[in-house]
């Protein structure tokens, strides 16, 4: 086979270590970010036994400083958003999908996709080094607010801070060439018959989450060798005693931070397309409403930042027209969802493991969407700011595209990656385990948030009104759902391992689905297409009238 | 069916646009917002400053006119480069990214010669924010110009022996890049009052 646009390696090295293979570089991401994901959800362990039973010894931990717990806290947040969500939902999914499914060969540029994973790979090297280094990791929050971030001795030490400023730098870097590569990728090489409307909504998704990142990151690029130059070099930028504007650093943070959640959501929702359409058999509905839709969220998430800063001494007159965008942007995602909904009505349902997950995300997101408004609207939010409601409604806004999502599209396209199928009964058991220790966790956030309990602080008990059996008895709730969640992931990591082996041969097309990914063998070999494909007729043509089968792949003819 | 070679790489060029030169594109407009968020940055700390203004009236204003002419004449030889390269003129293309070496190699040590005259009044990156901005800035795109010159060396060695010469069009583009943003840092810093 001669598919891809680089000769087929024959040695182990090029072919599984520095491979330039876009398949083999998404597994690589796959499981860099997966490990990534056991550290971060071991750091949430720690941190939620420390909060059941303040000041007592956490086994396989032992005792929690106020200082620990800041490094804890950092790290986890730091960790999930940009070592997991963003190398599972982009590096991982869009590297392994959107030259498969638009019917290319591999990536634009292999080479700077290969460059883009080690680049990746060396800034998880140094950023696990940081746990290392005198005086501990990073422990200014994975916002990592000036003025406490900018000294290095109001940050416990010269280490910490500036490990994490350089490994999110070279994260970001890795993540640009991998945008840059999906965008020229998407707009340049799709197969011959296949317009932009034909596109699997996934690309779609990919590409818009590319090209909001690149044009969110800059300024905070700019920031972040501003904050290093503080830290490092005496400079004063976010030093008020020098002249300098420790909220600039908030402006250019948020002005990345808050589009950063649709790099991640958007991704989410791209599994959600395509998963839906194959387990109701309709076409998705209103495709190019999403399209619009997501472009729109796109334009609106650079106009929203504002609303992270409500309690941080910004002009008030500027509340009202971010909290407007802010509350505007829920119009297009809300359409999005209705759209998802519309498509299973009368669908002929099969609730196989990946369609559980995704109607699960939907599910769960609904409750981090919805609170969303209460903390876009200043007038709640400086209630709820810095609680752990807004900590409740983060973990239900993001765990469904992270979590959910992501799994919906390991037990969907594993097939494709791997050649096998999942076992159904432990893909159900985990799903089921899954999404009741989320609740269980996450819910009782909401009325601790409410009761006025602060996020981001060890031990409730020195502040006299979070003393109360209630406090506690919350916090023993959502403790045990974050072990419950923890356990929970077995199942999912026995079946993975035990289906590599013995799982059933799945067939090129085991789920009976249209797009092109699903035309190759199972896995699809190096050049991915053994014919080169052409496209007739967008991606979602199921229950065509007239037809014997309820599908009608993109690539045939007629 | 398009004709065999295309069926065999699965290597397309959909918009007409070869893929080097988008891939560039999508990378300036990355940087841009790099430089762009720096530069607003700064814009609206100097508005806040006006006494700034005697600070910039120590930079050495005929240091910073003598090497945008040297920048503006290199970005030149890379438009010629280009123009040599579609000429099948490869050895005029050579030349031409050598001049353009020399140049920001001068441009650099006029560069250095600026910060050792700078440090030894005094002014250090940590004396006030107008230094700090001044050091980041000119810091930053000297960074950004050293990774060109890089690049460059690469390709031109390349070009000697036939090899890459389409990817002198695509370096030239990012060479204009730095020498757009030179073209908004020394008014800002050097001549604003």
């Amino acid at each position: 086979m001669t598919g891809a646009a680089h000769e087929e390696p024959t040695s182990f090295l090029r072919k599984y270590v520095f491979s330039l293979d876009h398949k083999v570089i998404a597994k690589q991401y796959l499981f860099t970010a997966i490990s990534m994901a056991l550290v971060g959800g071991l750091l949430a362990y720690v941190m939620r036994m420390q909060l059941a039973s303040p000041g007592q010894e956490v086994p396989g931990y032992g005792m929690v400083s106020p200082a620990g717990y800041n490094t804890l806290m950092t790290m986890h947040g730091t960790i999930m958003i940009f070592w997991v969500a963003m190398p599972l939902l982009l590096a991982a999914l869009g590297n392994f999908l959107i030259p498969l499914m638009i019917g290319a060969g591999d990536m634009a540029f292999p080479r700077l996709n290969r460059l883009s994973y080690w680049t990746f790979l060396l800034s998880t090297v140094v950023l696990i080094s940081s746990f290392f280094v005198p005086g501990g990791a990073a422990a200014g929050g994975w916002t990592t607010y000036p003025p406490l971030s900018g000294s290095a001795a109001l940050s416990g030490g010269a280490w910490g801070v500036t490990l994490w400023i350089l490994a999110v730098a070279l994260e970001f870097a890795a993540f640009l060439m991998g945008g840059i590569n999906f965008i020229t990728t998407a707009v340049n090489m799709r197969a011959p018959g296949m317009k932009l409307f034909d596109m699997p909504l996934m690309v779609w998704m990919q590409v818009a989450a590319s090209v909001i990142f690149l044009f969110s990151v800059g300024p905070l690029i700019a920031g972040a060798v501003m904050l290093l130059l503080d830290r490092t070099a005496g400079t004063g930028f976010y030093n008020p005693a020098t002249g300098g504007d420790p909220i600039l650093f908030q402006h250019l943070f948020w002005f990345f931070g808050h589009p950063e959640v649709y790099v991640i959501l958007l991704p989410g929702f791209g599994v959600i397309a395509e998963i839906l359409p194959v387990f109701s058999r309709k076409p998705i509905f209103g495709y190019r409403m999403i399209v619009y839709s997501t472009i729109i969220t796109g334009i609106l998430s650079f106009m929203v930042w504002a609303h992270h800063q409500f309690v941080a001494g910004i002009d008030p007159r500027l509340a009202t027209p971010f909290s407007i965008t802010t509350i505007l942007i829920s119009v297009p995602i809300a359409v999005t969802t209705f759209a998802f909904i519309a498509t299973l009505w009368r669908g002929s349902i099969e609730f196989k493991t990946p369609m559980l997950f995704a109607l699960g995300m939907l599910g769960v997101f609904l409750l981090g969407g919805v609170t969303g408004i209460h903390n876009g609207t200043p007038a709640v939010d400086i209630y709820v700011h810095d609680t752990y409601f807004v900590v409740a409604h983060f973990h239900y806004a993001l765990i469904p595209p992270v979590f959910f999502s992501f799994l919906a599209a390991i037990y969907f396209w594993y097939p494709k990656m791997f050649g096998r199928m999942m076992n159904e009964v432990m893909g159900k058991l985990h799903f089921w385990l899954t999404i009741t220790f989320v609740n269980v966790t996450f819910l009782p956030m909401f009325p601790l948030g409410l009761m006025g309990h602060q996020r981001r602080i060890s031990n409730p008990n020195f502040f006299e009104a979070l003393r109360t059996p209630e406090v506690e008895r919350l916090h023993d709730i959502a403790t045990i759902g974050a072990i419950g969640l923890l356990l929970s992931q077995i199942p999912f990591l026995i079946n993975f391992v035990w289906s590599l082996f013995r799982g059933r041969e799945a067939g090129p097309n085991p789920w009976r689905a249209t797009t092109l990914e699903w035309a190759t063998t199972s896995p699809p070999g190096h050049g991915n297409f053994e014919v080169a494909p052409r496209v007739y007729r967008g991606p979602y043509e199921y229950s065509v009238p007239g037809r014997d089968e309820d599908w009608l792949p993109q690539n045939v003819s007629g | 069916m398009a004709s065999s070679g295309q069926q065999e790489s699965l290597s397309y060029e959909r918009t007409g646009i070869p893929t080097g030169r988008l891939g560039m594109y999508w990378f300036l407009a990355g940087e841009t917002t790099v430089f762009g968020g720096l530069i607003f940055v700064y814009l609206l700390y100097r508005w806040r400053n006006p006494e700034w203004s005697e600070h910039a009236a120590h930079l050495i204003d005929l240091a910073g006119a003598f090497n945008t002419l040297i920048l503006v004449s290199t970005s030149v030889a890379m438009a010629r480069a280009h123009a040599a390269v579609q000429r099948d003129r490869l050895d005029l293309a050579v030349r031409n990214m050598g001049f353009t070496l020399v140049g920001a190699t001068v441009f650099l040590c006029v560069k250095a010669y600026e910060y050792s005259h700078e440090f030894a009044q005094g002014f250090v990156p940590s004396t006030n924010l107008f230094w700090s901005f001044y050091y980041t800035m000119t810091g930053l795109h000297a960074a950004h110009l050293l990774g060109g010159m890089v690049a460059i060396a690469i390709i031109l060695i390349g070009v000697r022996s036939g090899r890459n010469a389409h990817r002198v069009e695509y370096v030239g583009l990012y060479w204009h890049f730095v020498d757009t943003v030179w073209l908004c840092l020394f008014p800002l810093l050097y001549l604003a009052s």
